[in-house]
């Protein structure tokens, strides 16, 4: 037996007893610890196995991808009918936008990033330039969205639908209501009496109403007041009121943000010698932004999910689409398919922009706390 | 200064209304398309097939329009109305008719100053319960949850019915056809009450139809038929006769078939000679139609029959009440003459 002597102190850490570390160890530490959790696990296990075989089962493996209706998918596997989904799925995406047009709005999608890019991205290359392209960007969306110019064919709005209609909502909606929701957070802070009670006004009133009684009025009262035909294009009466609704709450979260700034800010500015404006641009602004960005995207992922309201004024967005497609008598009853994909595209889009407001955030901390 | 602009507004719009004179006819023609308000979705009346056109039993009457005013039943621009909507849609001017199963009663016509035009639809409104709920009769639901579409007829039609037998329920508010097809089969309510025509649709939807069933009870006349503004008779008069010419269609045995070799023929049946233009009918020009209109809407869209049993068979929808007079049914039309 040759045993090694060693210094003391330098006596080498023995490894831990084999059971404790490793998948073994963890299994064993926080899965089999005790009788009753085996028992927990094993029961865990089973029931898991089940749900997950049933809903990879129903979503994917006995899932019908293409068939010519309910009836037709049932006699092929019992699972999902996607076939509701993938047969129609130019619809929900397009609504009713003739098929020879769609690139327009394809093209329109994709340039959207590239418009957006400089705004929402500070570092990007050749910033500059790009910025020329958002502003011209709305006209150019317009014209070929809508057509009627350029040789462009000219769609009626009546066409529009699917989750084309709620990214022009939704975008047109966020994009007017964050300047307005500003100049309405700075006016009811103004020391200008007809400014503030104005800015009180409009907040307080759209604050109080309930969305859906605005849509109701951009669909109907409004017409009383047009002569008959205008046809002042119900989308844009919309728009109009997801703006105005908006742009109300953005300006409390603003307002709550330029209030959380210290007054030594204020003083500092006044004693720099800044004008009003100057003040507004290079002190309050900045900071109040910054620390309203949380609230300001929470209200952006409303709005954008409120656009589904308007299936209630007959306009058809991507659930407006999905009972459609469940009217007709081929798909009648396949709601829960339906619904999902619905439900899955409104999750990226809102997910996508909760990301985007984290990283916006880690990115202006400066970690004044 | 908003106040003011308001007041610029609505004076604009008053004055602008004041001088809007021109026929609806002619503003169609102008157009080149008609517009039509319809269902945003209701099997077998109104909705898009896979291809993104709309079809069913209310839009073929749309279509039925425009051939008839412009000679192309494609020409047609949809929109879509909820239960809500529809009447100020049309009110608005966003359509020349509402052809969205609406169901004609005093206080629309009058009240809400439509022209009910004629019924292309008879329906009655009817219970839809699970057979496991074991009741044979609407007597025997006290108690029961009801989901009933919010704004229509059916709404008040039940509270009625319910209250003079003295039968207590429970209303789950819903706002469209889909909603509540959901809603009764996750057995948030006992009952289903809506026209029987979408009963039928509804029940069809499910895995195992038989499972339910449409009580005897039909407790309202549900009168559906086509709407157009007051104030225009022409126009009026028009979409009526086309609804007429398309029954008349059936009656007299013209089918989209052989609709042209009638009308290129001399016909025993001088009424088929009149509707189809070979001896036209006097006053057409006062309805600013062409004197083949009528073979436009057969060719094009069908007859009554033919429509019919294009939508509302694979329903399993009978014709009922809504078959022609001599086959014991209520379509009574007018003479050609």
């Amino acid at each position: 037996m040759s045993e090694k002597t060693y210094k003391p102190g330098n006596y080498p850490d023995l490894p831990p007893p084999p059971g404790t570390v490793g998948v073994y160890g963890w299994i064993r530490q926080n899965l089999f610890s005790s009788i009753s959790n085996s028992l927990l696990t094993i029961i865990s296990v089973v029931l898991l196995y089940y749900l997950i075989d049933g809903i990879i089962g129903w979503f994917f493996l006995d899932a019908v991808f293409d068939a010519d209706s309910k009836i037709a998918c049932r006699k092929i596997d019992d699972g999902a009918c996607w076939a509701v989904i993938t047969r129609r799925v130019g619809q929900f995406v397009y609504g009713f936008y003739p098929e020879a047009e769609r690139w327009r709005i394809d093209i329109t999608f994709l340039t959207m990033f590239v418009a957006f890019a400089p705004l929402l991205y500070p570092d990007i290359p050749k910033r500059k330039w790009l910025l020329y392209f958002s502003v011209f960007y709305p006209f150019f969306a317009f014209v070929l969205i809508m057509g009627g110019y350029f040789g462009l064919q000219k769609i009626e709005y009546s066409l529009f639908g699917g989750f084309m209609l709620t990214v022009i909502l939704g975008v047109c909606g966020i994009v007017c209501s964050l300047p307005l929701g500003i100049l309405l957070a700075l006016g009811r802070q103004s020391n200008l009496t007809v400014v503030r009670t104005l800015s009180v006004c409009f907040i307080e009133f759209m604050r109080g109403v309930p969305l859906i009684t605005l849509l109701f009025v951009a669909s109907s009262m409004l017409n009383y007041f047009l002569p008959p035909g205008t046809n002042f294009s119900i989308l844009v009466r919309v728009i109009i009121m997801f703006t105005f609704f908006s742009a109300a709450y953005i300006a409390e979260v603003i307002r709550g943000g330029i209030q959380a700034i210290p007054k030594g800010q204020y003083e500092a500015a006044d004693a720099l010698g800044m004008n009003y404006w100057q003040k507004t641009r290079f002190i309050t602004l900045p900071q109040a932004l910054k620390i309203s960005i949380p609230g300001i995207v929470n209200t952006f992922i409303g709005l954008y999910k409120d656009t589904t309201l308007v299936v209630v004024i007959g306009l058809l967005d991507p659930l407006g689409i999905g009972r459609a497609a469940l009217a007709d008598t081929k798909w009648n009853g396949l709601s829960t398919e339906t619904y999902l994909f619905v439900a899955l595209f409104f999750f990226v889009s809102c997910f996508a922009m909760s990301r985007y407001s984290l990283w916006l955030e880690n990115k202006l901390n400066t970690d004044q706390k | 200064m908003k106040t003011k602009m308001l007041l610029a507004v609505v004076t604009a719009g008053v004055m602008f209304a004041g001088s809007v004179l021109a026929s609806t006819l002619d503003d169609v023609r102008a157009r080149g398309k008609l517009n039509c308000i319809i269902n945003t979705g209701l099997a077998g009346f109104a909705a898009p097939d896979d291809k993104g056109n709309w079809t069913g039993f209310d839009v073929d009457f749309c279509k039925a329009v425009a051939a008839a005013t412009l000679g192309d039943a494609s020409k047609v621009n949809y929109t879509t109305a909820t239960g809500k909507t529809r009447f100020t849609k049309l009110a608005a001017g966003e359509g020349e008719i509402l052809s969205r199963n609406t169901t004609w009663t005093f206080s629309r016509d009058v009240d809400l100053s439509q022209t009910f035009i004629g019924v292309n639809y008879y329906d009655g409104q009817g219970f839809m319960v699970p057979k496991s709920l074991g009741v044979k009769s609407a007597k025997g639901l006290d108690g029961a949850s009801v989901c009933i579409q919010t704004g229509t007829t059916t709404e008040l039609n039940l509270a009625e019915y319910f209250k003079g037998n003295n039968i207590k329920y429970n209303p789950v508010p819903i706002e469209t056809n889909a909603e509540a097809q959901e809603l009764y089969k996750a057995g948030r309510c006992d009952v289903y009450t809506t026209d029987a025509s979408g009963l039928y649709a509804t029940m069809m939807s499910f895995d195992n139809p038989s499972d339910h069933m449409v009580l005897p009870e039909i407790v309202s006349k549900e009168p559906l038929g086509p709407v157009v503004r007051h104030g225009d008779d022409q126009w009026a008069d028009i979409v009526s006769w086309v609804l007429r010419a398309m029954m008349a269609a059936e009656e007299k045995g013209i089918t989209s078939k052989n609709v042209k070799e009638l009308a290129a023929k001399d016909n025993k049946d001088k009424e088929i000679n009149r509707l189809l233009g070979k001896d036209p009918l006097q006053g057409l020009s006062k309805l600013g139609l062409s004197a083949d209109w009528a073979v436009n809407v057969i060719s094009q869209v069908g007859n009554y029959q033919e429509s019919f049993e294009k939508h509302l068979f694979p329903l399993t929808i009978k014709r009922g009440m809504n078959a022609l007079y001599r086959d014991g049914g209520l379509h009574y039309i007018p003479p050609i003459k």
